[in-house]
């Protein structure tokens, strides 16, 4: 790997920046891997990473139908933060920050994470116990979250109006300091680079159209450029894990939905930090390049059409307007959608299935760029130990069946 | 958008309506004797299809009748419209 540093940022200036080598190879498909990822997204890229990093497994291929963090990791709002609320999910949100805090370093490629501080502000009585409640819960598993009232939200963020006369007032907010934002096209193509360093063929414009079994097991997959065989082959699809799963045989508690996101035209640096409501639904932040970055909700209804509906647009922008009058003029430029998994308990599915050696991640639905490292992390050794890594047992399919569910709703309410 | 064709109110604004999901599932007979798997493919699982798409819909704002509606989850294009005691119809030309 052609290392990146202010040294060799001068050296190829003085060769106007024309010598600088491919991040990546990108190899025809050899006829077999002995593991296969599918899906070129910031988790299928990290997993490859992992893999071939903390388990020494290099003979490895992730295999994308279109390009790197085309899907959900190049349209999300890349909100970082970890302070859900159950033990389980803390684990895993929490593991995934502490790889976020070293990525950069790790990965010598800068994913651009800034801990600018989350607030999740609180409008009612309900709101502001249910945040308590979850700083509460925070804390005891060693999280930093702290509570702050109305004047500890305008004095952390001043351009919040916090007036009684707001119909829905800001009565407080929880405050998580080591959450913030990243670059998500920078978190894919740094694992990507990482991972095609230690010897993983990153495939490209390769749909997987089947999944090949040898009765119970897994054999290798259909593709688009070829049959590729695998013995273990991990799925990180994201919307369309329903699909894969339907290739394999077996269906999954998931539902796929339109979620969509906007940026304003770029302006001078007014909000440094990221704020959410749940209640008014909606969560905004300002990138590096100036622009307000705004989420929605999903649309109702199961879709893969990759677009949402303008009023689910007109409802975020409403509750925008009303937090932040200042905004009332601001012009969008861009407008999006991405197609989210949703899950039944809001938490994901990361583990083995009814097929030996096929191992699912997916389930992430409105909000897992947070966890693209950590779930990486755990997937591969999940699936170069066939069992769960200690953090993702608990969040196995087969908790569908148990009923031990892990309901995140609160944490994970607007879609983020 | 989507335009929402209510059997009764004709074609109205998704915003007026709820969505039900998915269509056609039957809770299972014998509750006391089947197992935490059969509960859980009840509850849970889901065909979630790329394509061809039997649902539900209420007209909540409206008539607030129940109805269903096939439509393709690609395109999200409403390929026909049915009763809740209907079977699901085939759509000419379309498998599934
Ligand atoms: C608008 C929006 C805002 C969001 N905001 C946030 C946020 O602020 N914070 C947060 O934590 N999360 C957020 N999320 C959620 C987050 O983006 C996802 O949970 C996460 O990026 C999923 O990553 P992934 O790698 O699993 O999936 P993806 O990045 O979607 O990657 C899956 C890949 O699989 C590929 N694929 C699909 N089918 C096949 C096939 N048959 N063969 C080969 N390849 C296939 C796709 O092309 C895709 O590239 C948001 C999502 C959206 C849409
Ligand atoms: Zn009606």
């Amino acid at each position: 790997m052609q290392k990146y540093s202010i040294f060799s940022l001068a050296r190829n200036a003085l060769s106007r920046h024309e010598n600088w080598r491919e991040a990546w190879r990108s190899p025809e498909p050899k006829p077999e891997y002995d593991v296969v990822i599918v899906g070129g997204g910031g988790h299928g890229l990290a997993t490859a990473y992992y893999l071939a990093k903390e388990h020494g497994i290099t003979n490895v291929a992730v295999v994308e139908k279109g390009w790197l963090g085309g899907g959900n990791t190049g349209r999300n709002t890349t909100i970082v933060r970890s302070n859900y609320l159950w033990d389980e999910s803390a684990g895993l949100y929490e593991h995934s920050l502490k790889l976020w805090e070293g990525l950069s370093q790790k990965l010598n490629f800068n994913v651009m994470f800034s801990q600018r501080g989350v607030l999740n502000l609180a409008h009612n009585l309900h709101d502001l116990r249910e945040l308590s409640r979850r700083v509460n819960a925070n804390r005891l598993n060693g999280i930093d979250s702290e509570i702050l009232d109305a004047q500890g939200v305008k004095d952390f963020c001043p351009l919040i109006d916090t007036s009684l006369t707001l119909r829905y007032p800001v009565l407080g907010a929880s405050l998580q300091r080591r959450g913030g934002v990243a670059r998500h096209d920078a978190v894919a193509w740094g694992f990507a680079r990482a991972a095609d360093a230690l010897g993983v063929d990153i495939i490209q414009n390769c749909e997987v159209t089947g999944i090949l079994r040898d009765g119970d097991a897994v054999q290798g997959l259909e593709t688009s450029r070829g049959t590729i065989k695998a013995n273990k082959v991990g799925v990180v699809v994201a919307g369309h894990c329903s699909v894969l799963a339907n290739m394999a045989g077996f269906r999954l508690p998931i539902e796929s939905h339109p979620l969509q996101a906007l940026v304003s035209e770029p302006v001078k640096p007014v909000l440094d930090c990221v704020v959410m409501s749940n209640a008014v639904h909606a969560y905004i932040s300002q990138s590096d390049k100036g622009e307000l970055v705004i989420g929605a909700g999903i649309d109702s209804y199961v879709s893969y059409s990759q677009r949402g509906g303008f009023d689910v647009v007109e409802d975020t922008l409403h509750a925008v307007v009303e937090l932040f009058p200042m905004f009332s003029r601001m012009r969008m430029l861009r407008q999006w959608g991405g197609i989210v998994d949703v899950c039944p308990d809001a938490s994901p599915i990361i583990g083995k299935t009814p097929v030996q050696g096929l191992y699912f991640n997916c389930g992430w639905g409105t909000g897992g760029f947070k966890a693209t490292p950590g779930s990486g992390n755990v997937f591969a050794h999940t699936i170069a130990r066939d069992e769960p890594h200690p953090l993702n047992a608990p969040f196995a399919l087969d908790r569908f069946t148990s009923g031990a569910l892990i309901d995140e709703h609160g944490a994970a309410a607007v879609a983020h | 958008m989507l335009l929402i064709p209510c059997p009764w109110c004709g074609e109205r604004d998704v915003h007026e309506f709820h969505c039900g999901g998915e269509a056609h599932i039957t809770r299972p007979a014998g509750a006391d004797t089947i197992d935490d798997a059969a509960w859980a493919d009840y509850l849970f699982m889901r065909q979630n299809p790329k394509g061809l798409y039997y649902e539900r819909w209420n007209h909540a704002h409206g008539c607030r009748k129940w109805f269903h509606v096939v439509r393709d989850t690609v395109s999200d294009q409403i390929l026909a419209v049915y009763q809740m005691d209907e079977a699901p119809p085939d759509i000419p030309g379309r498998s599934s």
